[in-house]
């Protein structure tokens, strides 16, 4: 007997009684409901949770100094000075993978503005690629400094929204001058604002500021200013009565004033970080790649000898927090499915009342010749039937539900062709399983006594 | 040619540890174009030798010829096969499919059967087999909106869809008044003499038996006696073919 022959005996069996089907499926209905909705509300979260993390920076790479060490003992991570500027332009130009980057140099001064102060977390100085860098690039107010302003070590910055509110209390802070460790910058611009990063860290207490002129005027760390500390004696550091400077100085000293007003470049200029954006994070292991090529090539590193700097990206935390959110979905899965099973049960309660209830129906179809698997698969067809209409009802039922979830409580939920392919396997393993022990026993049936039962 | 012949059918149930005989070595031969009515007292095993005789169960022991075939030995499948094809069955109480229309109810018996017809042709030729018990204009009753008579008829329009050459009938007017037994037995005189299907039937009405042209007596799982009568139709077996 064809396939559609039996499933129109079992629709039309199911039609009988279409109030008792209606219910038994319900089951189905809901435990499929479930199911889809779940895979399509974790699915949101999931995509949800990628483009927030990709926010924060997740196609970002840092790549930070080596380890400096001194006759065996490491300094830690960081401490040697290998990095330069044109090690971050050497990687723009020469990385296919990498998007833009930025040349990093952090500072930890006091802020000032009439008669506030605030220290904040971190004061970067870095080109406007930053920007990009972050996706920071829409600000709240004013504008960003440009290149321009990185080559001429200008005093110009940006606020993060925390120090804009502290500082300034409301008022719009552009275009006003703040105090950086007695040198006064103009303010431009104001971040929008961005919130606390992943470590918990807030990411608005920032100033933004050209690399060239916090490395030259703030940190004042230039050849000139070392060279001066090491032959100022009558500061605190009595070791250099000690020892003092052993080469004399060639140049006259300068006043601070002088410093302050021209301050010296150094041809070797190192920053403390490089952050660069791969274009994706798919393409972040060849970024890696081609940036340790680049970076090995220019710092003349021998095949056999280690790096001098490294690279880290956020592969790891996006891991943990994908597992958490994937963990979540399966968890909520897991309960759906409890559902599907207890639904299938039901269709098992149903179609064993439904065999004995039409036991002389069997036992009328064998008289007539149908054999024990034409009567199986009968059973089998129409479980399956009762089950994929329910969960055809179900998937119908759980887009609904997730839609409804996303207009009143505004979660990111995402339709999946999969999810809806498995409700569909689902439902009909359901009432393949479960239909098989009712199906079993009506073809075991004696057509006699299936006859005579009353 | 004999259509139908049983050697020595025995048919002991078992209970628990009793064992209840209930046919003790039937022999008989039925010819192609009978009319056989099987009578005798209730629980004299009429039913049991039936349900021999349909292929619906195996004797204990003995050989039951079906055309030329021995059937006892035949599987579960192989008798399913042997039931659609050449066993037309009529019951007591119709048996016809509840919420069902008297043509998908004729109809049921081809969707096991080996050839595959389309749904017009299965239609077209239940159709036809209710035409035939004259109720080509009830096609999509439903049981519950036909008479006992009629509901009888459907049940044999569909025991006759695979156009088998006997026709079981056990106690075929059991439910039936004596009006549409009448009719539903001069179904079956017109089935066999026009068709020549041999019929098989139950009863242990007299009156009823009067219709057959031979009259097989069941007692204690014995045949007592296998006589010919001398029916309303006066055609002879021979005649019918
Ligand atoms: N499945 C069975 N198990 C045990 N005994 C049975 C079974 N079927 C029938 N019998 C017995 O066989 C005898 C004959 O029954 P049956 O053939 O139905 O009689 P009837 O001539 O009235 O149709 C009865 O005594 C009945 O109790
Ligand atoms: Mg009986």
């Amino acid at each position: 007997m064809r396939i559609y022959a039996t499933a129109g005996i079992a629709l039309k069996a199911l039609r009988r009684n279409p109030m008792r089907a209606m219910l038994t499926t319900l089951g189905i209905v809901i435990g499929v409901g479930a199911v889809i909705a779940m895979m399509e509300i974790g699915a949101g979260a999931s995509t949800a949770l990628k483009k927030s993390i990709a926010s924060m920076g997740a196609n970002v790479l840092v790549i930070r100094p080596g380890t400096a060490s001194s006759g065996g003992v490491s300094f830690g991570a960081g401490t040697s000075t290998t990095l330069t500027p044109e090690d971050c332009q050497a990687i723009l130009r020469e990385c296919p993978a990498i998007r833009n980057g930025a040349p990093m140099v952090r500072a930890r001064a006091q802020v000032v503005y009439g008669n506030r102060n605030w220290i904040p977390n971190a004061i970067y100085g870095t080109t406007p690629a930053y920007l990009d860098v972050q996706d920071w690039n829409i600000l709240a107010e004013g504008e960003p400094f440009t290149d321009r302003d990185v080559l001429n070590s200008n005093r110009v910055c940006i606020l993060g929204q925390t120090l804009a509110r502290e500082l300034f209390e409301g008022v719009s802070p552009v275009g006003k001058e703040i105090r950086i460790q007695n040198i006064s910058f103009r303010v431009i611009g104001v971040l929008s604002l961005k919130g606390a990063n992943m470590m918990g860290h807030d990411q608005d207490d920032v100033i933004l500021a050209p690399w060239t002129t916090i490395k030259y005027r703030v940190t004042g760390t230039s050849l000139a200013t070392a060279q001066s500390t090491g032959s100022t004696s009558d500061t605190v550091n009595t070791l250099s009565n000690l020892y003092p400077a052993a080469q004399p100085s060639l140049y006259p000293e300068r006043s601070s004033v002088q410093q302050t007003d021209n301050p010296m470049p150094v041809r070797f200029a190192n920053i403390d970080w490089i952050m660069a954006a791969a274009n994706s994070s798919q393409e972040i292991p060849l970024a890696i790649k081609q940036i340790s090529e680049v970076l090995r090539e220019r710092h003349r590193i021998r095949p056999e000898e280690p790096e001098d700097f490294n690279i880290r990206d956020m592969a790891e935390l996006t891991a943990t927090l994908s597992t958490t959110t994937t963990l979540m979905t399966n968890l909520l899965l897991a309960v759906a499915m409890i559902s599907l099973v207890v639904g299938g049960v039901g269709i098992m309660n149903i179609m064993l009342v439904s065999v004995t209830e039409r036991t002389r129906e069997i036992g009328l179809r064998m008289a007539v010749g149908a054999r024990g698997r034409d009567i199986l698969r009968q059973f089998l067809v129409e479980a399956v039937v009762l089950c994929l209409t329910g969960g055809a009802m179900g998937i119908v039922l759980g887009h609904g539900g997730s839609q409804l979830v996303r207009l009143v409580l505004g979660w990111p939920v995402q339709t999946s062709p999969a999810a809806i392919a498995t409700a569909v396997l689902v439902s009909a393993g359901v009432g393949i399983i479960f239909g098989f022990y009712p199906a079993w026993k009506a073809s075991r049936l004696d057509p006699i006594e299936a006859l005579r039962y009353e | 040619m004999e259509l139908i012949t049983l050697h020595g059918i025995e048919k002991t149930y078992q209970m628990g540890d009793i064992s209840v005989p209930v046919l003790k070595g039937i022999s008989l031969a039925i010819r192609q174009g009978e009319l056989v009515a099987l009578t005798g007292s209730s629980g004299s095993g009429k039913s049991t030798l039936m349900n021999i005789l349909g292929c619906l169960d195996r004797p204990t022991a003995g050989e039951y010829w079906l055309e030329g075939q021995e059937t006892s030995l035949l599987t579960a499948d192989e008798r399913a096969l042997l039931r659609n094809r050449k066993l037309g069955f009529v019951f007591q109480s119709f048996n016809l499919l509840a919420r069902t229309s008297a043509i998908e109810n004729v109809a049921m018996p081809l969707s096991y059967s080996v050839e595959d017809l389309s749904s017009s042709e299965t239609r077209k030729r239940a159709a036809e087999m209710l035409g035939r018990v004259g109720l080509g204009d009830r096609l999509n009753h439903y049981p519950s909106q036909l008479s006992g008579g009629q509901q009888q008829r459907v049940a044999i329009a569909r025991a006759l869809i695979n156009h088998p050459p006997v026709l079981f009938a056990d106690e075929p007017t059991g439910n039936l008044d004596s009006r549409t037994s009448e009719e539903v037995l001069q179904m079956f005189e017109q089935l066999n003499a026009e068709d020549g299907i041999t019929i098989i039937m139950v009863t242990h009405d007299p009156k009823v038996a009067g219709h057959a042209k031979q009259i097989i007596r069941i007692e204690d799982g014995l045949i007592q006696d296998d006589a010919a009568t001398d029916g309303p139709t006066p055609q002879t077996s021979g005649d019918a073919q």
